[in-house]
């Protein structure tokens, strides 16, 4: 069986022990790049030169003794939101076409120094605007389960290329749930870390008070690792906060092999079939998350349900404060010194260009939210729009702060649906905005959440996420939790079905 | 377009008018605002980028804490409160000189507000209310080429230079100063020369106006006399000079009378200041309501200094400028209008310093704007980089008060100074200027003076002691001005008296 299939985990085991070398692993993943990338199209970009010149010296160090981290020699995907010195940066976006950053994003800056090659650059929604990747500019990522359904977003590449086996570990960046909702729909483990807990810098800004970079793998020990690697306070990100990461690792051990007798789980009220009506929690989602839920009791876990009242105003927040700091953030793509340059006929002004520019390097989402955040940061609409969208962040911020007085973690089904139909909600984006609807107040609170696959809905056979949530730097409680659950509900997704699904057989693959 | 101007006077009899002047400081930090580059003043364009001042995607800005100390003295200095809390925010404009498109500042929470100062205009105080001091970045310095006026309209193309950009400033403005009436230009050049004072004196800046590293708005407007409300007002970008602030502030009072007079009304503008004709003209109009749509800036955590830090720093602050002259000057027995001279030639350290080291007051003034500054105006350059140091100048006053040398042979000295010759007593031995101090050979030279005038030697002894002055003369012309004058007044008159 190819190394591909094997967990980071194992992978990394395999290196230490000496049964493989970070070429050879390297080289299988970009052979399943090869292989299935034409079809899912999870990456922008792929550095064959440069990732397996990275796994050779990887090699050399290991030869003699000298690894960097646990994971030297693991290969990584990266999300094209984030930079890295001498690879294009692109954000999914045609304003960046071409763009090759002179730096590396602190967490890319941490993956070199720990020694992972990096396979590529991986497919978003236009500067991470959007829950199913079909807003990337270069064409969307199909879902691994099923080629016709989006992989979410918007890191939907992140997340279809671990779930494809075209990398074992991947980043991706979480504003209202671009890590956990395509985890969710591709069956894989999606983390967003405590706000500031993992550095921000060089992260392209989408929404600076709610952005954070995270793991995407398939397993919740994977996660813990790329966690731990990358986390910790960095000077460059003033908001990027002094409490060492550790213990994440040791927690999902500890959840795997052990029970959950002692925990308090809340189960969200307002997320889920209790909530709101229109948001169309579906059947198959629920049925899942039941039974997950049910899991966790035979863990031993003390499961009540709890009432986060102002959890229903989260989406309306969110779609005033991201488009606020996004539309503030976007400004910078004038043309004047980087990307792409649009010149009209005639003698134009840098006004002239700046406008031409803008009008076609951004996509419509993109104008939309950029309309939307300049109208809400108005004079005359300010207190009326960002004013009391930052009012309603406090509200949510005391229920996470009420909630996590009566339970260790909160559980939720991660998103209201599986996986759906590539075009189905394109033209709605108020449909498409609903994805995000668990997964937002965590965002807007600051508070560290998980997606965990946790079966197939029973009607369309697709993968069920639950989502767990943890009081501020309490990331570990999320480990331990999903260690356990993932445990409890075993391989429920099936790699055979996967491999049928983009037609490798035992011959080809 | 031409401006209907009212005489000055005239303006005075019909208006009030009110100012509010806004200046920004460029602060003298190793690095800039919100990255580590440095501020070195003449290095090549845009070597002094990174990321972060460049705005490139995925940079993040670091508060620079000298900054922030810097913004926190200045405001003390200013007798402002200093918050306890604050935050930055961006403000949001498209210009191509600003990397991110919009200027991280400070907008409803300044560093430091609610201060003032008091100037002194023609022996009155004014004490001018200040509202604020904040934070903010500098963008970068763009140059229009190709169009008549040096500025954007009409240009060819621009060339940007971004070592600029992210170079911290203070904002420091005024509440409205009205009731200066006559007085209103004098009080608004007083102020920012008063500015000036204290910038210098904290250290934070060099407070060049020529060259930048010290800006000024003008905000003006005039309201009928006797009336409680404040008139629409304009505001006069980039007046770079304590004269242009001025002369910025009697041409707008003359124009707003003018346009008032005629039954219009004042466009709120931004107008540009013109140094050769002391005029100003439209720049872009304010009335489309600028909207910056501030935010706080969250890339960023708040600005928190400790009071225990504010107090550290208290303590640091330098006597203000205005205290610390009369102090001097009741010190050195200094006439207005000598202290006026000393100030005004920016001696007032260096004369300091002269004291110090043992001159006289008298003297140690004296030297500077006579001797040395007539030399340094020669040279082009600062009294305090003519090449002598107040220890110098001490020890050259202590030569002549020991007699070693002259006013005369001091000069010399000086000339050996200035062509950096060594010390003072290096260049009396090296020139052999001093005086000679043994009667012996003064004798020989006046007896030989004597014979050679046998008639003043006569006049002499016939009572007229004025007629010494010939034999004074001749000795002073043999012994190449090395004698002491008054020693050989001395020795005539004994052997003649």
């Amino acid at each position: 069986m190819s190394w591909i299939y094997k967990t980071a985990a194992e992978q990394a085991a395999a290196l230490a022990a000496g049964e493989v070398t970070s070429v050879e692993l390297t080289q299988a993943h970009l052979d399943q790049i090869a292989k299935v990338d034409e079809q899912v199209h999870a990456f922008l970009y792929v550095d064959t030169e440069g990732a397996l010149a990275q796994a050779a010296e990887s090699d050399s160090r290991r030869a003699a003794g000298r690894p960097l981290h646990e994971l030297d020699g693991v290969p990584v995907a990266v999300k094209d939101v984030l930079t890295t010195t001498g690879l294009p940066t692109t954000c999914g976006s045609k304003m960046l076409e071409g763009w090759i950053p002179p730096y590396d994003a602190t967490v890319v800056a941490r993956l070199k120094d720990a020694g992972l090659p990096i396979l590529g650059k991986t497919n978003m929604d236009e500067f991470a605007m959007g829950s199913s990747t079909e807003n990337s500019a270069y064409g969307p990522t199909r879902n691994p389960w099923d080629l016709d359904r989006i992989p979410g977003g918007s890191g939907g590449g992140s997340a279809a290329a671990v779930a494809a086996y075209e990398a074992p570990l991947a980043l991706g960046t979480d504003t209202g749930g671009s890590i956990r909702q395509p985890g969710h729909v591709t069956g894989t483990v999606g983390v967003k870390p405590t706000y500031g807990s993992v550095s921000r810098y060089g992260l392209v800004a989408l929404a600076n008070s709610l952005d954070q970079v995270g793991p995407v793998t398939r397993t919740v020990l994977d996660s813990a690792l790329l966690q731990e690697l990358i986390g910790g306070h960095d000077p460059k990100d003033s908001t990027s906060v002094q409490a060492p990461v550790r213990g994440l690792v040791e927690a999902a051990r500890a959840g795997a092999s052990g029970d959950l007798i002692g925990v308090r789980v809340g189960v969200i009220t307002e997320l889920g079939r209790q909530g709101d009506e229109e948001s169309g929690w579906s059947e198959g989602v629920m049925g899942v998350f039941d039974d997950a839920v049910e899991q966790l009791r035979k863990l031993g876990a003390e499961v009540v349900e709890v009432s986060c009242p102002s959890f229903v105003h989260a989406m309306a927040a969110y779609y005033l404060i991201l488009p606020a700091e996004c539309s503030s953030n976007l400004a910078k793509f004038d043309a004047m010194r980087y990307g792409l340059r649009v010149t009209p006929e005639g003698n134009p002004s840098a006004e002239d260009v700046m406008k031409a520019t803008r009008d076609a390097g951004f996509g419509d989402e993109v104008k939309r939210r950029i309309i939307i955040g300049t109208y809400a940061l108005s004079s005359g609409y300010y207190d009326a729009y960002y004013g009391q969208a930052q009012k309603i962040r406090t509200l949510i911020i005391e229920d996470f702060t009420k909630a996590f007085e009566q339970v260790d973690v909160l559980v939720s089904p991660t998103a209201p649906t599986t996986a759906f139909r590539i075009g189905e909600k394109a033209d709605d984006p108020l449909a498409m905005y609903l994805n995000d609807l668990a997964t937002i107040p965590a965002n807007l609170a600051g508070v560290p959440g998980i997606s965990v696959p946790a079966g197939t809905a029973a009607d369309d056979g697709l993968p069920v996420g639950v989502q767990f949530l943890a009081p501020v730097l309490e990331d570990a409680r999320l480990y331990r939790v999903g260690a356990a659950l993932e445990a409890a509900v075993g391989d429920v997704l099936g790699r055979d079905k996967l491999d049928h699904r983009l037609g490798l057989t035992e011959e080809n693959k | 377009m031409t401006d209907t101007l009212v005489a000055f006077d005239e303006v005075l009899e019909r208006y009030d008018p009110a100012l509010g002047l806004e200046v920004h400081v460029e602060l003298n930090t190793a690095t800039k605002m919100f990255c580590g580059c440095p501020t070195e003043f003449g290095a090549a364009p845009n070597t002094q980028v990174c990321p972060t001042c460049l705005g490139l995607p995925g940079a993040m800005p670091v508060v620079n804490g000298k900054a922030v100390e810097a913004a926190i003295r200045i405001g003390l200095a200013l007798n402002c409160q200093i918050a306890e809390w604050c935050r930055f925010a961006r403000k949001n404009y498209f210009y191509p000189d600003m990397p991110k498109n919009f200027q991280t500042s400070q907008y409803d929470e300044p560093i430091a507000f609610d201060g003032y100062l008091d100037v002194e205009v023609e022996g009155e105080t004014f004490r001018v209310g200040i509202e604020r001091a904040h934070m903010e970045e500098d963008t970068g310095k763009a140059t229009h080429v190709g169009g008549a006026t040096g500025r954007i309209h009409g240009a060819d193309h621009s060339l940007i230079d971004y070592n600029r950009a992210g170079i911290p400033l203070i904002e420091i403005v005024t509440k409205p100063i009205v009731g200066a009436g006559e007085k209103a230009p004098l009080v608004a050049k007083a102020y920012v020369a008063a500015i000036r004072d204290i910038i210098l004196a904290l250290g934070v800046s060099d407070a060049k106006m020529e060259q930048g590293s010290m800006r000024c708005d003008v905000n003006l407007s005039l309201a009928p006399k006797g009336t409680e409300r404040l008139g629409t007002r304009t505001e006069t970008k980039n007046v770079n000079s304590l004269r242009s602030v001025e002369r910025a502030v009697r041409f707008e009072m003359g124009r707003h009378a003018g346009v008032l007079d005629a039954g219009g009304s004042i466009l709120q503008e931004t107008r540009h200041f013109h140094e050769d004709t002391a005029t100003t003209s439209p720049g872009r109009p304010k009335s489309d309501a600028e909207d910056y749509r501030y935010f706080p800036e969250p890339d960023l955590v708040p600005v928190a200094p400790s009071r225990e830090w504010v107090e550290e720093l208290r303590a640091t602050l330098p006597e203000p400028p205005s205290e610390r002259r009369a102090r001097l000057q009741a010190d050195w027995g200094y006439t207005d209008l000598e202290m006026r001279d000393v100030v005004n030639a920016g001696a007032v350290e260096l004369i300091e310093e002269t004291i110090a080291a043992g001159a006289a007051p008298q003297a140690a003034r004296k030297w500077w704007l006579s001797e040395i500054s007539r030399r340094a105006n020669e040279a082009g350059v600062d009294l305090a980089d003519a090449g002598v140091t107040p220890a110098q100048v001490a020890e050259v006053q202590r030569l002549v008060e020991e007699k070693t040398i002259n006013d005369k042979l001091a000069r010399q000295v000086f000339d050996g100074l200035f062509a950096g010759e060594g010390s003072p007593t290096d260049i009396i031995a090296a020139r052999g200027l001093a005086l000679v101090s043994d009667d012996g050979p003064l004798i020989a030279a006046i007896e030989e003076a004597l014979a050679a005038q046998p008639d003043i030697a006569d006049k002499i002894r016939g009572g007229n002691h004025a007629a010494a002055g010939a034999i004074i003369g001749a000795v002073m012309k043999a012994t190449r001005g090395q004698a002491d004058a008054a020693r050989v007044r001395e020795l005539i008159l004994e052997r003649l008296g």
